[in-house]
C-alpha cells in the first residue's frame, strides 16, 4: 500500500469544476486541444475554458449527436476535441461515439458531468445510471471515473496525453477530498487506498469516499476492509483485482450506476475468469432514479456508507 | 447530357465506376447497386477534378477531402479509387470479404482513402462538418465534399449539422445530395416525404444549386459555384436516377437494398453499360467468380 489516504474533508470542489480548471491549465501545452459544448458549459466546467480560450471553444447548441460525430471529423484534422455534456446526453450520442469516434479510432475525449444520481432534484430524465455500461461496451473506448478533485486533474491530463477515444465521468456535487498532492494516476491502474485483510471494497467516483468511511465503520467492529480506487473501468486492472481476491477472499463493488454492466459487472467478469470469490454489488438495483437531494437519493437507493458496510459483512459471510 | 469541357474522359470514368461497382457487388453476393449507380457520375467528377492523389493524412490541411455519408453506396467509392489508380483494379472484388480493406460500409481503419467510417446515416455529414471546422481552425485551405443520400434527410442529425454548418459559415463545406427519390423500402414520398427540399436547405442558411446529377457540365458548374460562394455552405441538389445506366435497375427500389446479383443480372448489366467482360479486371481469369457460389 502506498500513499495512505486521509479524508481531508467534505468541502472539496466538484469534479466538474476540477476538470474545467485542469483543462484551462493544459491549453498551452496542447495547442491542438479544442473544447466542444452543447449549451451546458456552465454545468460541465467547460465555461472556464470558454472564458480563457474562447477561440478554441466551439458551441454546437443542443445537438449532441452532431457534436460527437463532428468531433470525430475535427480529430481527423489533427485536433484533440474534448466534448463536454451531461452524462445522459452523451448517452444520447452513443452511436455517434461508437461509429464516428471509436470505430474510426479518433482522438476524441468525451467528458460527462452529472452522472449517476448525483444530479438530484432534476430527476431521472437528467440522471444517468447507464453510461459506464454503455461506453465500456464500445471497442477502443477507455472509460475513466475519478474519485476526487486531485484525481480529476490528473486524469484530465492523462486523458489528453492518451491517444485514442476516452469517456470520462466527472460529477456535479462537491466531493470529499481524498488524495493529497502526491497522488498519482495512470490509465488502467487501480490503487489500494486503504489496506485490509478481510474484504476488498472496489469503488469508483463518488463511492470511493463513502467506501473509505465504510471501512472505518467496519474497523470499529474488528473487520479489516481494504479499499481499492478503480478509477479506470476500462481497461480494468485485472492483476490488482486478482491479488485482492486472493488476499482478502471476497469483494464488494460500489458505484453510482445501475448494477448491470458498470464497475460491478466489469469486476465480476474479471474475477470469474481469474480468481472467483464472493462479490456483493453496491449499485442502483435496476431502477430509474427520481427527484431528491443527492444525499437522500444515496440513502433511498442503498448506496450509502452503512449499505456498503452491510455488503461487506454479507461478502465475508459467503467466503 | 453534356460532358465537361475540361474533363473529356468523365463519361468513360463514370462507365468504369459503374462496371466495377456491379462486378464487386456480384462477387460479394451482396451490396447496394441502385445508389452506387445513381452516384457514379458525381463521383467521377469529384475524383477527376476535386480530390487529389495525395496519401490521405490527418494533418494535411491543404488537400480536399471527400466523405461518403451514404456509406451503403461504397462500391462506387471503391470503384472511383480503383479507376483513379489509388487502389488496385482488382481491390473492389474483395468487397465485403473477411479481412478486406473493402468493408461493406466504408471504414477508415481498413482503407485510409476513406476519411471516416460511415454507414449509419447522418454521421458522415457531421464528420465532414467537423473536418471543415478543424481545417479552418488551423488555417488550412482544403475543401470538404460530402455526399448525402435522400433517405438520409430523414435523420435528425442531418439538420443538426446543417444548422451548425450555416452558423459557422463553413463556405468550404459542400454537400452533394444524390437525389434519386428512392430509399430502402420504397419511394421517399411513400416513406416520409422530403419536399420542398431545396427550400428547406435555403431556410437552414445554405446556398443551394439544383442540377441534373448526370450532366457533367452542370456538375462542373455547380462545383464552381460552390467554390465561389462565400459566407455559407453550399448544397448541390443533384437530381439522379436510381440504378442509372442499367436498364432493368433504373427506378426500381428493389435494387436499392443489399441484393444478390445473379450471373445473368451481372452480364445484362455489363451489356447495358457497354462493357465487355474482358474489360472487367478479374472476370476472365476466374478471380471474379472466386467468392461466388455458382
Amino acid at each position: 500500500m502506498s500513499n495512505a489516504p486521509q479524508l481531508i474533508g467534505s468541502s472539496g470542489d466538484s469534479l466538474r469544476e476540477a476538470f474545467g480548471k485542469a483543462l484551462v491549465g493544459l491549453a498551452d501545452e496542447f495547442p491542438n486541444l479544442v473544447v466542444l459544448d452543447a449549451d451546458v458549459a456552465g454545468g460541465t466546467g467547460a465555461h472556464n475554458f470558454r472564458t480563457a480560450h474562447g477561440h478554441r471553444f466551439y458551441q454546437f447548441g443542443i445537438a449532441e449527436q452532431n457534436m460527437v460525430a463532428a468531433a470525430g471529423g475535427m480529430a481527423a484534422t489533427g485536433l484533440i476535441p474534448v466534448v463536454t455534456t451531461f452524462a445522459v446526453f452523451a448517452l444520447r450520442a452513443l452511436e455517434q461515439a461508437r461509429l464516428s469516434v471509436a470505430y474510426a479510432n479518433r482522438n476524441v475525449k468525451i467528458v460527462a458531468s452529472h452522472p449517476g444520481l448525483d444530479v438530484g432534484p432534476d430527476g431521472a430524465s437528467a440522471q444517468c445510471l447507464e453510461d459506464l455500461a454503455a461506453f465500456r461496451a464500445i471497442p477502443n473506448m477507455t472509460v475513466i471515473s475519478p474519485a476526487d478533485q486531485i484525481e480529476t486533474e490528473l486524469a484530465t491530463r492523462a486523458m489528453i496525453e492518451h491517444v485514442g477515444p476516452v469517456y470520462m465521468r466527472t460529477g456535479r456535487s462537491p466531493t470529499p477530498r481524498i488524495f493529497g498532492s502526491e497522488h498519482t494516476f495512470k490509465i488502467g491502474k487501480g490503487q489500494i487506498v486503504r489496506d485490509g485483510t478481510d474484504v476488498t471494497i472496489v469503488a469508483c467516483g463518488v463511492q470511493v469516499a463513502r467506501s473509505l468511511d465504510a471501512a472505518t465503520l467496519l474497523n470499529g467492529e474488528g473487520i479489516s476492509a481494504r479499499v481499492v480506487n478503480m478509477a479506470t473501468i476500462k481497461p480494468l486492472d485485472h492483476d490488482l483485482l486478482q491479488r485482492c481476491a486472493i488476499e482478502t477472499g471476497c469483494m464488494v463493488t460500489a458505484e453510482d450506476h445501475n448494477m448491470f454492466g458498470g464497475l460491478g459487472g466489469a469486476v465480476a467478469e474479471s474475477l470469474v475468469q481469474r480468481s472467483p470469490c464472493p462479490v456483493e454489488f453496491i449499485a442502483v438495483n435496476d431502477r430509474f432514479g427520481q427527484s431528491g437531494e443527492p444525499d437522500e437519493l444515496v440513502q433511498h437507493y442503498n448506496l450509502g456508507i452503512t449499505h456498503i458496510a452491510d455488503a461487506a459483512r454479507r461478502a465475508i459471510k459467503r467466503k | 447530357m453534356t460532358t465537361s469541357p475540361s474533363h473529356p474522359d468523365l463519361r468513360e470514368t463514370a462507365r468504369l465506376i459503374r462496371c466495377h461497382s456491379i462486378a464487386s457487388i456480384y462477387v460479394a453476393t451482396s451490396g447496394h447497386p441502385g445508389g452506387a449507380l445513381s452516384a457514379a457520375d458525381l463521383l467521377a467528377y469529384l475524383y477527376s477534378a476535386e480530390i487529389g492523389d495525395e496519401e490521405p493524412r490527418d494533418g494535411d490541411l491543404t488537400r480536399n477531402r471527400f466523405i461518403l455519408s451514404k456509406g451503403h453506396a461504397c462500391p462506387a467509392l471503391y470503384a472511383a479509387l480503383a479507376v483513379k489508380g489509388q487502389i488496385s483494379p482488382t481491390d473492389p472484388l474483395q468487397l465485403r470479404k473477411l479481412g478486406s480493406t473493402m468493408q461493406g460500409h466504408p471504414h477508415v481503419g481498413a482503407l485510409p482513402h476513406v476519411e471516416t467510417s460511415t454507414g449509419s446515416l447522418g454521421q458522415g455529414f457531421s464528420a465532414a462538418l467537423g473536418m471543415a471546422l478543424g481545417i479552418r481552425h488551423q488555417g488550412g485551405s482544403g475543401r470538404v465534399y460530402v455526399m448525402l443520400g435522400d433517405g438520409e434527410m430523414q435523420e435528425g442529425e442531418v439538420w443538426e449539422a446543417a444548422q451548425c454548418a450555416a452558423h459557422y459559415k463553413l463556405d468550404k463545406l459542400t454537400a452533394i445530395l444524390d437525389y434519386n427519390k428512392m430509399q430502402s423500402d420504397d419511394l421517399n414520398e411513400n416513406i416520409i416525404g422530403l419536399e420542398p427540399l431545396a427550400d428547406k436547405w435555403r431556410a437552414f442558411g445554405w446556398h443551394v444549386v439544383e442540377i441534373d446529377g448526370h450532366d457533367f457540365a452542370a456538375i462542373e458548374a455547380a462545383v464552381a459555384e460552390a467554390k465561389r460562394t462565400t459566407g455559407k455552405p453550399t448544397l448541390i441538389l443533384a437530381h439522379t436516377l436510381k440504378g442509372k445506366g442499367v436498364s432493368f435497375m433504373e427506378n426500381y427500389p428493389t435494387w436499392h437494398g443489399s441484393v444478390t446479383m445473379s450471373l445473368d443480372d451481372t452480364e445484362k448489366s455489363l451489356i447495358d453499360l457497354g462493357v465487355a467482360q474482358s474489360d472487367v479486371p478479374g472476370w476472365l481469369d476466374g478471380t471474379i467468380h472466386g467468392g461466388h457460389t455458382q
